[in-house]
């Protein structure tokens, strides 16, 4: 426990867990929610109650962490939830993507905001194509931390040579993948070996619990400290008494490293200025980061407006009206080369047409499948998007903020579409 | 640069929140209780928007059966703040006939607060909500989007919600229907607490323990006041106790409590067993489903 609850200083890291169905993902969040004790009487009740009246035999921990009523009644899970715990050390915000239909637009769903990917394994299954495909939606997403947690560990009777076997296939998909960081852990989340405390009956062992790889991973690196982006998002125009002239540029810090002096460039028009200020309610700061919402005022009267982007000078993106991307189609009406959409990238939205489908993915092979007539639903591939006006971008393997967009389909104002810019190509 | 705290990388989320609806939709209203979360909800928007001033109102759904000392509370921070605000009342929805109120005992405004909701935000033509609902609160909130989508009749459709990915929110309706926004999804009660805390950020002293008339029913203590009736058995006492959340006298359950500072006040919570909604709330306990029906039906 926190010697100090008021002490609000703990690093907020974001995970998102998967799994294939009765992989145990329930049972392991439970787990992990019951063992830093974010479990509340009341709640522990409720689920020993329903256990009972289920037949469970056990107190199913699994219950804890299933939401909406469609769930409960067949059981299983349809949409991303998210939950928090704490440790000492760390505050974690946990997305659950449930793991088969509408499985991919689940996972990049909750994805795309983490720091680290929990994969669950059944250890008498090993590695199948479900956990190629996980794998292979987070490297995608730009997730550098994988973490496997090979499951079930007890129905292979704690095996070492089991789960050696199981984390060398696992180490050759984390080449296969340019996975920066993947761990395997041995775990039985039902009996809570290896998840908070460390197992008995796998002395062979020796590498971090669950939870101590989760606590002590090193995450604050991931930042892109390097190539300044700030989108604007809203222009602060007071025009009162107190503050007749007063104009700020409010947004969050996409990328870099911002200080008063700096030299910057707004996109699309070219014009460049210097940074007079970075403000926050509480008064000026010396310097900002990703991902702070601060407020920048410019040295000069520019004409800047929500959907531009303030970039460092030396480094600026490309601006560009063709996209080439990855895309996560997530809408039962496919995409098909001639169709128009709106896309919005950071604070800008414009629209844009499908020129071709140069290429499907296979994620359980992770194979090119070649030019396609379309994406369906859950599908993932590269696209080349002509768009109405210019979007200043980023390569997303260099820059997850202003390398992602999405996709809206105008008629019916759904989110249609995942998109990841492969390659920043000016036109 | 320093390292960037849980309750710095939360605050930047929820001020980029509130600036994405301002941005996307017209008419956003902010929905203002005088609780806890709502307070936070007013820090988050001056973080968001000064030294400019909110681009949208401030909004309070009255029950009529509000603590006075809330009352008094929200009109001082929203006149100190020098914004506007607008009471939707459901004694009016009473007067005329838009609802009927419930009699006996557990008679409780909780349900009709929907209707007067609803009204004004077709009344005064909002198109956005933006509310302090949190998905530590209860479970379907789990899985509730930041930008929440409603339809016509102001209804959520937990199979049809639009994918949030990164942090791109989807503004984009239909006359007639709107959206509910909540920036503070991803906090935890002990986060907002130690929000409050770090702010500075002054509560209604209801959330302090103090002398109160409660009487028991159910397991909970409520406040003895004009708007309940009191069933057999059941007798009025007086008792130290402080509120976890701010809500109707009929249905908000106080707690026993010595807490009189904030730092005793998150020390208790910090130590205490039961969920907020399980220990105060008194409409979430009837059925298991209780909270996603009432969302169905554009519940806040
Ligand atoms: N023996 C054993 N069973 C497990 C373990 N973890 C989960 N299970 C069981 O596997 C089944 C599926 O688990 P659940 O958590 O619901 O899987 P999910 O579909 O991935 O969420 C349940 O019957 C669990 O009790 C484990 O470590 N050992």
């Amino acid at each position: 426990m926190q010697a100090d609850p008021l002490d609000g200083t703990s690093e907020l890291v974001r995970l998102v867990t998967c799994g294939s169905v009765d992989d145990g993902k329930s049972t392991l969040i439970g787990r992990l929610l019951y063992d830093t004790k974010q479990i509340f009487a009341d709640q522990l009740e409720h689920v020993e109650e329903t256990s009972r009246r289920r037949g469970d035999g056990y107190v199913n921990l699994a219950l804890l962490t299933d939401g909406l009523r469609a769930e409960r009644e067949q059981g299983i899970t349809i949409d991303v939830a998210y939950r928090a715990f704490t440790t000492p050390r760390r505050r974690f915000q946990l997305a659950d993507a449930p793991g088969h239909v509408q499985y991919t637009r689940n996972m990049v769903t909750g994805a795309s905001t983490a720091d680290l990917a929990i994969i669950l394994v059944d250890a008498r299954h090993g590695v199948v194509e479900q956990t190629r495909r996980h794998a292979s939606i987070s490297a995608l997403l730009g997730i550098r931390h994988l973490l496997v947690a090979v499951n079930k560990m007890d129905l292979v009777g704690y095996d070492e040579s089991r789960f050696r076997a199981v984390a060398d296939a696992l180490a050759e998909l984390g080449a296969r993948l340019e996975a920066p960081d993947m761990v395997a852990i041995p775990i039985a989340a039902l009996h809570g070996d290896n998840v908070a405390e460390r197992s008995e009956a796998m002395p062979w062992y020796d590498g971090p619990t669950l939870l101590e790889h989760l606590e002590t991973v090193e995450i604050g690196g991931d930042r892109n400290l390097a190539e300044g982006r700030f989108p604007v998002q809203w222009v602060i125009r007071p025009m009162s008494a107190e503050h007749p002239d007063y104009r700020g540029y409010a947004g969050r810090v996409a990328g870099g490293v911002w200080r008063a002096g700096d030299e910057v460039v707004v996109l699309p028009s070219g014009r460049r200025s210097r940074v007079a200020a970075v403000e926050t309610l509480d008064g000026p700061v010396a310097a900002a980061g990703p991902p702070m919402s601060v407020t920048i005022r410019l040295e000069d009267d520019l004409d800047v407006a929500r959907g531009d982007m303030l970039a460092h000078a030396g480094a600026p993106p490309t601006v560009t009206r063709r996209l080439d991307a990855t895309v996560c189609w997530m809408s039962e009406r496919p995409l098909v080369p001639g169709a128009r959409y709106a896309v919005k990238h950071t604070t800008r939205m414009v629209r844009a047409a499908v020129d071709e489908v140069v290429d499907r993915l296979d994620l359980e092979t992770l194979e090119h499948l070649g030019g396609a007539d379309r994406l369906e639903l859950n599908d993932i591939g590269t696209v080349r998007l002509r768009l109405s006006g210019p979007l200043a971008v980023d390569a997303y393997r260099q820059s997850r903020a202003t390398g992602c967009f999405i996709i809206v389909d105008e008629a019916t104002n759904d989110t249609v579409g995942a998109g990841i810019v492969v390659e920043a190509t000016p036109d | 640069m320093t390292t960037l705290t849980h309750l710095d990388a939360l605050e930047s989320e929820a001020v980029h929140v509130m600036r994405e609806v301002a941005a996307e939709l017209e008419r956003p209203v902010l929905l203002f209780s005088g609780g806890k979360d709502s307070i936070v909800l007013l820090r988050l928007a001056e973080k968001a928007f000064r030294p400019g001033g909110f681009p949208f109102p401030v909004m309070h759904v009255d029950t009529g059966h509000n603590f006075p000392e809330v009352l008094a509370f929200r009109d001082r921070r929203v006149a100190e703040l020098g914004e506007r605000l607008i009471v939707a009342s459901v004694q009016e929805s009473i007067d005329c006939g838009r609802v009927v109120e419930e009699t006996g005992p557990r008679a409780s405004r909780n349900r009709l607060q929907t209707t007067t909701l609803l009204d004004a935000i077709e009344e005064h033509g909002f198109d956005a909500a933006i509310g302090g609902a949190r998905r530590d609160e209860e479970r379907a909130r789990a899985k509730e989007r930041i930008f929440s989508f409603r339809d016509d009749f102001g209804q959520w459709e937990p199979r049809a919600q639009r994918p949030e990915v990164w942090d791109l929110y989807n503004g984009r309706i239909r006359r007639g229907e709107h959206v509910r926004v909540f920036p503070i999804s991803n906090w935890t009660e002990l986060d907002v607490w130690q929000y409050i805390a770090r702010e500075g950020l002054e509560i209604p002293p209801i959330y302090f323990a103090h002398e109160r008339e409660v009487f028991a029913r159910d397991g909970m203590l409520y406040a003895a006041s004009e708007h309940v009736e009191l069933a057999d058995g059941e007798e009025a006492f007086l008792a130290s106790v402080r509120y976890r959340t701010v809500g109707d006298m009929t249905c908000t359950g106080a707690v026993p409590s010595e807490a009189r500072t904030l730092t005793e006040v998150v020390h208790e919570i910090a130590a205490s067993r039961v969920t907020e909604r399980g220990q105060t709330r008194a409409d979430d306990r009837f059925t298991e489903a209780a909270m996603e029906d009432r969302k169905r039906i554009g519940y806040f």
